[in-house]
């Protein structure tokens, strides 16, 4: 009810003053945007994604499912893991790992593959990310530590944002008919614990943190490692971060 | 959770070719966003043959001005239907308009709508209409005469002052209305060509590109209509007006034909990292509806016949009903390759994976929200509506070129 008072005032204000013109300049970027991190000694997390650690056990893919009460059939995702099995003709074909998927023994043994790995994916909880800016009402929005999340109560459900995140990231929820993707977990998070995901993966191939704190093991990661992110072209500022990422990946 | 629902999806799962993200096998946004830009193209389309009339003094098309005006308030008021129909949650559509985003393009909607409803469509036609009504409520009884009376908002002056001041007022209405035109339809265009995320949609041109489309399949569906109705309500069709019409229906495709090749073209040429899985696409999944329909029937062959009577009419006097065949089948064909246009560009630009590795499928649902049976009642609603305006507002006397009318005073003053 304020942000709509809040809304209706600073409309009038707008038209009043005359500010119509700065209110268009908005939509360019700026300097003075929640794009870049907050000064030192705020909270703005990150996350870090070791694609060498990762075997592909999907066990972080059932643990988010189980947390966040994503449906079990196999469409809706806020994590999943990618499998890239490139061969040595150059093709490369990638598929979704399934929970529960059975070792491929015939794998190892297939001379004809150069290499394989896994990328685990979600949403990339972008600087600057697009998913808010297109969201008609305000539903999807990012929080001041850097994490983008949607309002279940006012999310009218026109899928805008899932067309403009580059990443499929985000799906409709078939129950609440409305906007949902990863959220890093933000009620554990926010109570000093690790997302699902990272607390449950036997590698430490997932990695979060704060990415303010010069100590932590986020920021170890990030010091230690030549980092990569998805699609940085599109200039959404990514702050899933990895680590050995094959050019291979999009 | 939506058992039927899953069930499609488990279906769609075997017709995927290659590798899309796991939360793509859906497509969002179906047959009723294929509807909506069609819909809004129509009006825009319509309003600004209308405005030709007016502004440029075409004196030729004067029996189009009132049904293309009538026909564009019919669209409009079907428009955000499609739009709200599609939401996950109609109910909250309100909060669109009382919480927008200013930086979403999609929140504009209800602005832009509503000023282009408001101040441009319902005024020009109440201005256009005033002293009609008057006369009109003079000569009636009861409902019809209330109605008249009532909507004339209970205004009986037609003397020489305020005749002028309609006039004056429509002049200002329409040079508001042409950008108005233009900021409806380009928007829809904007909707689709601000996302980035996305290439088949991403493009500075795709909002030039809708609102010539929208101009062809406006003036078509004028055409169209005039040449049904007019027989219908007992007048003769003018072929003076038709031939006019089909001028510039014929130079508006040929506009809309050569921006959608040079977007072709520079999408080719650059050829970025997303063209392989375009072509791909192209080739097998949009090959019917892009190539065939929407290219081929939808425009390179209704210019070929209105070229032919271009030619034919001086050199052998084509006969006249012929002429009025060729042009009924270029229109109709003009229409389908418009609708297979949206269709193109919204499912389309859902049916190829944002990993570029990949290709989806789109199955069209029968009957529920989004299905086949729901977009056919959309689309013959405002036919609908038409029919109810013309009984309050009858175009006819103007469509059979008979009477003075406000157009032809204005245009000439
Ligand atoms: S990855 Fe997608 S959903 Fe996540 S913040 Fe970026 S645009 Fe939004
Ligand atoms: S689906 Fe919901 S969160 Fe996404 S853009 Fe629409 S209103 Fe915003």
């Amino acid at each position: 009810m304020n942000g709509r008072r809040t809304f209706l005032r600073g409309f009038l204000s707008v038209l009043l003053s005359g500010g119509a013109i700065g209110g268009i300049l908005k939509i360019l970027p700026s300097k003075a945007d929640a794009r870049e991190a907050p000064p030192k000694g705020q909270i703005w997390y990150g996350f870090g994604v070791s694609v060498d650690k990762c075997i592909g056990c999907a066990r972080c893919m059932d643990a988010c499912k189980t947390e966040n009460n994503v449906p079990r059939e196999p469409f809706f995702f806020r994590t999943w893991v990618e499998r890239y099995i490139t061969r040595k003709n150059g093709t490369t074909v990638v598929k979704t790992i399934e929970p529960n998927l059975e070792p491929s023994p015939e794998i190892a043994s297939d001379k004809s593959i150069l290499r394989s790995f896994f990328v685990p994916k979600l949403c990339n909880q972008c600087a600057s990310p697009p998913c808010v800016q297109v969201c008609p009402v305000g539903a999807t929005f990012q929080t001041k530590d850097g994490v983008v999340l949607v309002n279940e109560k006012t999310c009218i459900g026109c899928r805008y944002c899932i067309q403009a995140c580059p990443y499929g990231a985000r799906y409709l929820n078939p129950v609440s008919k409305t906007a949902d993707k990863c959220t890093f977990c933000y009620h554990r998070i926010s109570q000093g614990l690790l997302p699902a995901c990272v607390e449950v993966c036997p590698t430490q191939a997932r990695i979060f943190g704060d990415l303010n704190a010069a100590a932590s093991p986020m920021s170890r990661f990030l010091r230690m490692n030549k980092i990569h992110v998805l699609k940085p072209g599109l200039n959404t500022e990514p702050k899933v971060y990895y680590a050995n990422l094959d050019g291979e990946v999009r | 959770m939506n058992p039927e629902f899953i069930r499609t999806l488990h279906d769609l799962l075997p017709q995927i070719q290659g590798f899309i993200y796991p939360n793509e096998i859906e497509i969002h946004w179906g047959l009723l966003i294929v509807v909506y830009p069609y819909i809004t193209g129509v009006v825009a389309g319509a309003f600004i043959l209308a405005s030709l009339v007016k502004v440029f003094n075409v004196r030729e098309v004067q029996p189009l001005y009132r049904l293309s005006l009538l026909t564009a308030l019919a669209y409009l008021l079907v428009a955000p239907m499609a739009l709200v129909a599609h939401l996950g949650h109609p109910e909250r559509f309100y909060e669109i308009l009382l919480t927008p985003q200013t930086s979403s393009a999609m929140a504009m909607f209800g602005f832009v709508y509503a000023w282009y409803l408001m101040a441009v469509l319902l005024l020009e036609i109440w201005f256009v209409h005033r002293t009609d009504m008057i006369a009109w409520a003079e000569q009636e009884k009861g409902v019809m005469r209330f109605i008249h009376r009532t909507l004339a908002l209970y205004s009986r002056d037609t003397g020489d002052r305020s005749v002028a001041f309609d006039h004056k007022a429509l002049k200002v209405i329409t040079i508001v209305g042409i950008p108005s035109a233009f900021l409806l339809h380009g928007y829809v265009g904007f909707i689709f060509g601000s996302i980035k995320a996305n290439p088949w949609w991403s493009s500075v041109l795709i909002p030039i590109v809708f609102l010539f489309s929208a101009i062809v399949s406006g003036i078509a569906l004028v055409i169209l209509l005039y040449m049904v109705l007019t027989p219908l309500t007992g007048g003769k069709i003018s072929m003076r007006c038709v031939d006019k019409a089909v001028d510039f229906l014929f130079y508006a495709v040929i506009v809309d034909f050569s921006l959608e090749f040079v977007d072709f073209i520079h999408r080719v040429y650059q050829s970025e990292e997303e063209i392989k899985i375009l072509s791909e696409m192209v080739m097998s999944k949009l090959f019917a509806s892009l190539v065939i329909i929407q290219v081929l029937l939808g425009m390179l062959v209704p210019l070929l016949l209105i070229s032919l009577t271009k030619i034919f009419k001086r050199r052998f006097s084509l006969n006249e009903d012929l002429r009025k065949m060729v042009y009924f089948i270029a229109v109709i064909l003009i229409q389908m390759g418009i609708f297979a246009t949206r269709w193109n560009v919204v499912i389309g630009g859902q049916m190829f994976s944002k990993s570029f590795r990949g290709l989806t499928t789109y199955k069209m649902e029968f009957a529920g929200i989004e299905g086949l049976l729901f977009a056919i009642l959309l689309l013959a609603l405002p036919i609908i509506i038409l029919a109810v305006l013309t009984k309050i507002l009858p175009p006819w006397k103007e469509m059979h070129g008979e009477g003075v009318s406000e157009g032809v005073e204005v245009a000439g003053s």
